[in-house]
């Protein structure tokens, strides 16, 4: 169902942790649909992001999807991580099955939710990006209700 | 290595079912319906495994009508008891923990003009006895209720729905299809008109089912074109399969309860330790009265598909009812409707044991599991942020 590459970063995923203390961080998603992404930035003062890890909640494609979005968008300028579209991330995984191609969309919200958090923190514009729709940061405990 | 706890999904064959299937996919190719006598060796062997598998259910040979598996006997009995009883109602009764082929053929039912109650569950997934009594109108013309479901494995209480049937007249067709073989089912006592059951499900072949019908309910045919099976089931009969699966239902109704407590005690050995060592973790189904090879969980803040690779990455072959297996966002209906939030729904995870399964696999299964969980939950921002509010117990 899914290409050596994307069992490759579901199974041995980069990136994954957290930053404490990030310059941006941002969480996509939707615990219903069985998916969150969230991303943690280290940008330095040269909107250069030194380091970028993720957690993802959601099935092999929604990990390997922020793995790879993680790669692509480490150790490029902020406005260079706003090229790594939805589209990037599927081609360097040598693509998904139909079905999952919303991970990949997710994991490109999931940058640019990060981004706009950074952004905000630091009073800066960055050119393209808009305040992602999927952004869940301020209704959390949507996901975390109990039974 | 390779551990297959996916006996649900299908089985393997018995070699005894194989060895009995060969003459009739080599030598012994007559068609049985042929009037020549070299046709009747493949005749005979038909016949034996009609009887055979009646008497599993305690039916007559001739209430045993053979179909292309489950799917096809569902259909034909919902949709057969609708076309027949349509000019005393168009009312029908089912749950909503059906299988798909009772679901989707009760809802292309609806589109056709008929109306269909679908149960509620309660939180094990056992038909609230009640509710459906309630639900029987003048209209009602058939109840259909699983034997026991195909995800959590709850059995339902089929003697007393039954009961309720009959006392109110009106027809009761049951999907068998996982308990066939499994568990002990009577026709008579339970007052069942109708049942599904399928070969591979128990040690037979794939494409081979039948559709238990009582004597004295008249439904049409379903697949027309020949006189097979006493005109209701035209097609070419499938000796091979047929064979197969009566060698599987004979194997099977041997010592079923002695075959059955070998895997109930791994089964609950299984649950103990998953809710025992896993935190976070729950059983979904009923405790007791559930399939004898059936252990159902939810593990909080991951999700199934993840589990499922990650087990296959260790030789486990397991399901769950995963939105991202059947392509669809929305977990398992059988889920949802035992009243899961959608999000712990996600995280479920389906072990089926066969009677070969050994404690050794339950053991590696389980000691894999619990790191995997580890994994995924390291993984997880819903994970994370449970820890950072403290809240990360079940209540």
């Amino acid at each position: 169902m899914y290409s050596e590459k994307v069992m490759d970063h579901f199974y041995n995923p980069r990136n994954m942790g957290e930053i404490e203390d990030a310059s941006g961080v941002g969480t996509v998603g939707n615990a219903k649909c069985g998916d969150i992404m969230r991303i943690y930035l280290d940008v330095d003062d040269g909107g250069v992001i030194r380091d970028v890890k993720f957690k993802t909640f959601g099935c092999g494609a929604a990990v390997a999807t922020s793995s790879m979005a993680t790669e692509l968008v480490k150790g490029k300028s902020v406005q260079e991580a706003m090229q790594v579209t939805n589209k990037a991330v599927m081609e360097a995984l040598d693509g998904l099955p139909p079905v999952k191609v919303h991970c990949s969309l997710l994991a490109e919200e999931a940058i640019h939710a990060a981004l706009w958090d950074y952004a905000q923190k630091n009073n800066i514009v960055i050119e393209g990006l808009q305040k992602p729709v999927g952004d869940i940061a301020e209704k959390e405990e949507d996901v975390t209700e109990s039974y | 290595m390779k551990i297959y706890l996916d006996n649900a999904a299908t089985t393997r064959m018995y070699p005894e079912v194989l060895e009995s299937m060969m003459p009739y996919l080599t030598e012994n190719y007559a068609n049985p319906s042929s009037i020549y006598s070299f046709a009747g060796e493949a005749n005979k062997a038909v016949n034996k495994a009609r009887k055979t598998l009646a008497g599993v259910i305690n039916a007559k040979p001739e209430e045993i009508y053979f179909t292309g598996g489950g799917s096809e006997s569902d259909n034909w009995a919902i949709k057969a008891v609708a076309e027949a009883y349509e000019k005393k109602g168009k009312h029908i009764i089912t749950t909503k923990i059906e299988h798909h082929a009772i679901l989707h053929t009760c809802e292309y039912l609806e589109k056709k003009g008929c109306e269909v109650t679908y149960l509620n569950v309660d939180e094990n997934g056992s038909v609230i006895l009640e509710e459906l009594e309630a639900a029987i109108r003048p209209d009602t013309i058939l109840i259909s209720v699983m034997m026991a479901n195909n995800e959590i494995g709850t059995i339902q209480p089929i003697t007393q729905i039954g009961e309720i049937a009959k006392k109110h007249g009106v027809l009761f067709h049951t999907d068998a299809v996982q308990a066939f073989g499994h568990i002990a089912i009577n026709v008579d006592a339970m007052n069942i008109d109708l049942l599904s059951a399928s070969g591979h499900k128990l040690g037979g072949p794939k494409g081979i089912g039948l559709l238990y019908i009582r004597k004295g309910v008249k439904i049409g045919s379903f697949i027309h074109g020949g006189a097979q099976e006493r005109g209701r089931r035209a097609g070419t009969l499938n000796v091979p399969g047929i064979v197969g699966f009566g060698k599987a239902a004979e194997i099977s109704n041997d010592l079923l309860s002695q075959r059955t407590n070998k895997q109930i005690s791994l089964r609950d050995y299984l649950i103990d330790r998953v809710l025992d060592e896993i935190p976070n973790s729950r059983l979904n189904g009923e405790r007791n009265r559930r399939l004898p090879n059936n252990a159902h969980f939810c593990f909080r803040y991951i999700e199934g598909e993840s589990m499922l690779l990650m087990l296959d990455g260790k030789g486990i072959c397991a399901s769950s009812g995963s939105a991202c297996t059947s392509g669809s966002l929305d977990p398992s209906h059988v889920l949802l409707a035992i009243g899961l939030p959608h999000e712990i729904a996600h995280g479920s995870l389906r072990l089926t044991l066969s009677e070969d399964t050994t404690k050794e696999e339950i053991d590696y299964a389980v000691d894999e599991l619990k790191k995997i969980v580890e994994r995924l939950r390291s993984m997880s921002p819903l994970y994370e942020d449970s820890l950072k509010s403290g809240g990360n117990e079940y209540v």
